[in-house]
């Protein structure tokens, strides 16, 4: 056979056979090629699917499989008896995946030709989009579906790609208004919040979207939050999960254990009806916060998914304040509720005693021919007024005498010990800590001595002294506890973990002058004379008290308080502080009553409903407890005799 | 003295001839090579499993798919009656036919994504493209087989335009994938007819030296970003890289084994793009494994190398460079698509032959096995 390419014959034949074997040459060369190449593709398929084979199964896990933060369940809130005071509620929300949505605007317009999705929803949808979140994660649009809007869009739902209706669980508060101060409310996370978070924050509320803004919810925030779960799920290429591989259960929230008892609440925001006011009731023996109105209120349940414009404005604008916490944000003189601890402190310091009398002639100077310092009742209260009797009826003039014994850096101190012009720190937020004035105060905020009739001012509760109620509330516990000044708090258990307050002070004071002023605090109530008379009628139990009245404007020297003349707002605010049983104190509580006008008139009937409310309550509990230990003494051994019967 | 010898040969033994290969004599009056048709079979059945796992079981797109194979069997077995000279004479003019149809194209076509391929006959819309995938072979092969081979220069010379004529309106439109493949089955037929090795080595160093105008000049931006993206596929993950990442994910997951049939979590969870059409071997790699992948080549390479026998065992030049040249643009094909796939190839559009979802590419790959056939089957020549 002749090479391939050689010179040849020129026979037609000769030449067909060549021209064939040039082709059939070519032929092989080309199937050689073939080989070598398919080769090659074998040799890459080797590489990838053997060599590479863990890193591609690698790859490929981490495009199909997506971790998602799973949000905790936020802990319950109870109240002494176990009353559920703040819930977790289910709400339907409408989310959309931002990734599976080519036009965002033009869903939004076909949204809502389905429902009504609003401009500040949108507004939200955007900001919360633009945030760090995990891939194809929802985003919330619209909250609290209603369920028909729910089945709108499900109707819808498969022309909507990327739209999702999502179930989570929202706060609920069933009293609304009659907690809404203390427990306070959740809302969303707003941008505020959400710059001042770190990065393990930020973690932690993966999932979450809602966060305590005031009260309770946002004093045991990170203990109601819980801790964020995942989830593993296998997702398509567009995002839509498509089975859950795997899951780290989130951790609930601690459950909040409350001091609070419901039904005192009730007759605490119920005897406020109609005022601006507010009441703090305090087992003695805890510092335990069992009450803690404010009124007006409002409903807590409009914040949770977003409160809407008018509404807030409706609150924010109104003039009775019913955002405003009164126990504790708000700041009143005390007027003459400060008497029973000046007097108490007198008596310690031996300045007056039991023995000290003198002549109220309805008036006070420190000089002949000076200021006259006014008592409250025109032409006095006799010629010889000792403490009992001032603290009974209130006489001014006493306590002016006092004042000038005792001198302001002698008063300063008997008051700080009970507590004024400091925050109590109680667990709520936003505390304000009142004013209670010393020498170095003036000097160094109104840049002016001390003058003596600063000191009467002090000694009546006026002039520069503010108290909180919270505040009023606290020295009376601590007075009533014979010394003991806790920390008031409202949580009795977090989680397992019970919360107990060591006393944060000790007034000390012999046992004779804390009996001395007890009497004379019952005798406000129960005494023929005393200001807080009016109250009495059918008790059952004693009670120790002492009314205050509060100026809310200055009344020039010689003229007189005339209710007529000036508009109601300025009216005098009713103070009235008082612990039960006198003898034995449970429970103390301070009631302000804003332009009340009196003490006994407007504050002191606050105070008896709440004392009948908790003499009923622990009557009823003490009843309850009595028959139900035998019941439950019967059941098990019932019990018993049933087990040794299967036994036999 | 052969020649005449030949001669009596023929005229002595005419019937011994035909009871000698009885057996045979059926698929060549039916004009069927059992041994090709045996492996597309086959690879039909592989392909349509393949399919129905990478569509997401679409009931549809399986049926059309049957439909067109149907079609294209009827092609095929239409096109391997036609007597081998027929063909022959019948290559230019479907040929001129297919150069109108692409100038009208280029003035009147529709398309989609910037490229103009289809003409729209009111009820259907077809790719004139596809027609010079037959009729490039047919009309080279013509070409070079009535001439004395090699080919002298003047008639490589005649041969290169009709080559380039077609392949730069199909490159206009611009249809990468195709043109290369016209382009091939036009060259493999001047490879096949003894092109001398020094206008290979020559071309070749030319086309390296006229890359660089090339990719100034006449190549697109998403040609280029193609050839770019597969330099670097990770520079751009989501964009231009993604396909190929997640085509080499799906290969490399499937490791030895495969994931199982319809278990691939790339191509059924939606990642591989294409996975359908032109990257259906990546779903084959994940969900069978590199067994699946040589079991895939090992059956176009017997469908390759039948091929190649007939084009050996072929009666006349027209009839080997034409098998040649159908069953080696096949081959390009396949190398082309899974060379691209598994990311060594620039992603240039071209399917997996008789495997990824396709209608007229369909027709005209089994036409090609249609010549292939009659080229097989031709009679045995009583010459004149």
């Amino acid at each position: 056979m002749p090479a391939l390419g050689k010179k040849h014959q020129h026979s037609t034949i000769a030449n067909e056979g060549h021209q064939r074997r040039i082709i059939q040459w070519r032929l092989l060369v080309a199937f050689l090629g073939v080989v070598i190449l398919l080769s090659i593709l074998v040799a890459r398929f080797y590489l990838l699917q053997i060599k590479q084979h863990q890193n591609f199964v690698t790859l490929s896990d981490r495009n199909r499989i997506q971790m998602q933060p799973v949000a905790p369940t936020r802990g319950l809130i109870y109240d002494r008896n176990g009353i559920l005071l703040a819930d977790n509620r289910p709400s339907y929300r409408l989310s959309v995946i931002p990734e599976r949505v080519k036009n965002l605007d033009a869903l939004f317009v076909e949204l809502n030709k389905i429902i009504d999705v609003s401009a500040s929803d949108i507004d939200r949808f955007k900001k919360l989009k633009n945030r760090s979140r995990a891939p194809y994660q929802p985003t919330p649009l619209k909250l609290d579906l209603s369920p028909e809007e729910i089945a709108k869009i499900s109707v819808n739902e498969y022309r909507l790609p990327g739209v999702e209706v999502e179930a989570e669980l929202v706060r609920y508060y069933p009293y609304g208004e009659l907690l809404a101060h203390t427990i306070g409310y959740v809302g969303r996370i707003n941008e505020r919040e959400l710059k001042a978070f770190d990065e393990e924050t930020k973690k932690d509320y993966s999932a979450t979207f809602s966060i305590g803004k005031i009260g309770l919810e946002k004093h045991y925030e990170r203990s109601l939050l819980g801790a964020v779960g995942s989830r593993f799920l296998e997702t398509n290429a567009h995002g839509r999960a498509l089975r859950e591989l795997e899951r780290e259960a989130p951790e609930p929230g601690q459950d909040l254990h409350l001091h609070l008892d419901l039904h005192l609440q009730k007759a605490a925001f119920k005897a406020l009806t109609g005022w601006r006011g507010a009441v703090v009731a305090i087992d003695v023996k805890t510092g335990g916060v069992l009450a803690m109105a404010s009124s007006p209120s409002f409903d807590p349940n409009l914040f949770v998914t977003g409160i809407s414009y008018t509404d807030y404005n409706a609150l924010n604008s109104s003039k009775d304040l019913p955002l405003y916490n009164r126990t504790l944000q708000a700041q009143y003189p005390p007027g003459s509720t400060l008497k029973p601890i000046l007097g108490l402190g007198g008596l310690e310091t031996g300045l007056i005693s039991p023995q000290t009398r003198i002549n109220d002639p309805g008036y006070y100077q420190l000089a002949e021919g000076e200021r006259l310092y006014r008592d409250w009742k025109k032409w006095g209260h006799g010629k010889s007024v000792d403490l009992h009797q001032a603290i009974t009826e209130s006489c001014d003039t006493f306590f002016y005498e006092l004042a000038v014994r005792l001198g302001i850096d002698n008063m300063h101190p008997i008051g700080a010990h009970f507590g004024l012009g400091k925050h109590t720190g109680i667990d709520v937020p936003n505390e304000r800590s009142g004013l209670w004035p010393s020498r170095q105060w003036k000097k160094r905020h109104r840049r002016q001595p001390w003058y003596p009739g600063d000191s009467l001012n002090v000694s009546i509760g006026q002039g520069d002294v503010l108290t909180t109620p919270l505040q009023l509330a606290v020295m009376t516990a601590t007075f009533a506890s014979q010394g003991q000044r806790f920390e008031p708090h409202l949580v009795k258990q977090l989680g397992d973990q019970k919360i107990e307050k060591k006393g944060v002070d000790i007034v000390s004071a012999s046992a004779a002058n804390w009996a001395y002023v007890n009497k004379a605090m019952e005798s406000v109530v129960h005494s023929r004379r005393g200001t807080g008379k009016g109250i009495n009628k059918g008790l059952s139990y004693r009670v120790a008290g002492k009314t205050g009245t509060a100026q809310v404007v200055g009344i020039a020297q010689d003229t007189d308080y005339d209710r007529d003349k000036i508009s109601q707002r300025n009216w005098d605010h009713a103070l009235f502080i008082a612990f039960a049983p006198a003898d034995a104190p449970e429970i103390a509580l301070a009631v302000v009553i804003e332009n009340g006008e009196h003490g006994s008139s407007a504050a002191a009937p606050v105070a008896r409903s709440v004392f009948d409310s908790w003499f009923e309550i622990e009557a009823a509990r003490k009843a309850k407890m009595n028959p139900s230990q035998k019941v439950s003494a019967n059941r098990s051994l019932k019990n018993n005799v049933m087990a040794s019967e299967v036994d036999l | 003295m052969k020649m005449h010898g030949g001669r009596d040969f023929v005229r002595h033994m005419p019937g011994s001839t035909q009871t000698f290969k009885k057996g045979e004599s059926f698929w060549r009056i039916v004009h069927i090579d059992p041994w090709l048709l045996l492996g597309l079979l086959v690879l039909t059945g592989v392909g349509l499993s393949i399919l129905y796992s990478a569509s997401g079981t679409s009931q549809f797109m399986i049926k059309r798919q049957v439909i067109f194979f149907s079609i294209a069997y009827i092609g095929m077995f239409s096109i391997a009656q036609c007597p081998v000279n027929f063909l022959e004479r019948s290559g230019k003019w479907l040929y001129l036919f297919g150069i109108v149809l692409l100038v009208l194209v280029l003035l009147i076509g529709v398309g989609a994504k910037g490229a103009q391929r289809w003409l729209s006959l009111g009820f259907i819309r077809f790719q004139p493209a596809e027609i010079l995938k037959l009729a490039m072979p047919l009309c080279v092969a013509a070409y070079l087989g009535s001439r004395a081979l090699p080919p002298k220069l003047k008639h490589i010379g005649g041969c290169l335009a009709l080559v380039a004529l077609p392949a730069l309106l199909i490159f206009k439109q611009p249809d990468l994938g195709t043109a290369i493949l016209v382009t091939a089955s036009g060259l493999i037929a001047l490879f096949l007819a003894g092109l001398s090795w020094r206008y290979i080595v020559g071309s070749l160093l030319l086309v390296v030296v006229a890359s660089w105008p090339m990719w100034t000049f006449v190549m697109h931006d998403y040609q280029k970003q193609r050839v770019l993206t597969l330099l670097n596929p990770e520079a751009d993950r989501l964009g231009s890289g993604w396909n190929i990442i997640q085509s080499k994910t799906a290969i490399g997951s499937g490791g030895l084994e495969g994931k199982g049939w319809m278990q691939g979590t790339q191509s059924q969870l939606d990642f591989l793009p294409e996975s359908h059409t032109d990257f259906i071997i990546a779903v084959l790699a994940e969900e069978f494994g590199l067994k699946g992948v040589l079991l895939l080549l090992s059956l176009y390479g017997v469908i390759i190398a039948r091929g190649l026998i007939i084009a050996w065992r072929a009666q006349n030049h027209f009839g080997r460079l034409l098998a040649g040249s159908v069953t080696l643009t096949f081959f390009v094909y396949v190398f082309v698509n899974v060379g691209m796939v598994s990311g060594i190839l620039p992603v240039v559009g071209v399917p997996l032959p008789l495997v990824s979802l396709g209608g007229t590419s369909l027709v005209t790959l089994m036409a090609g096995f249609g010549l292939l056939m009659a080229v097989a089957t031709e009679p045995k020549k009583t010459q004149t």
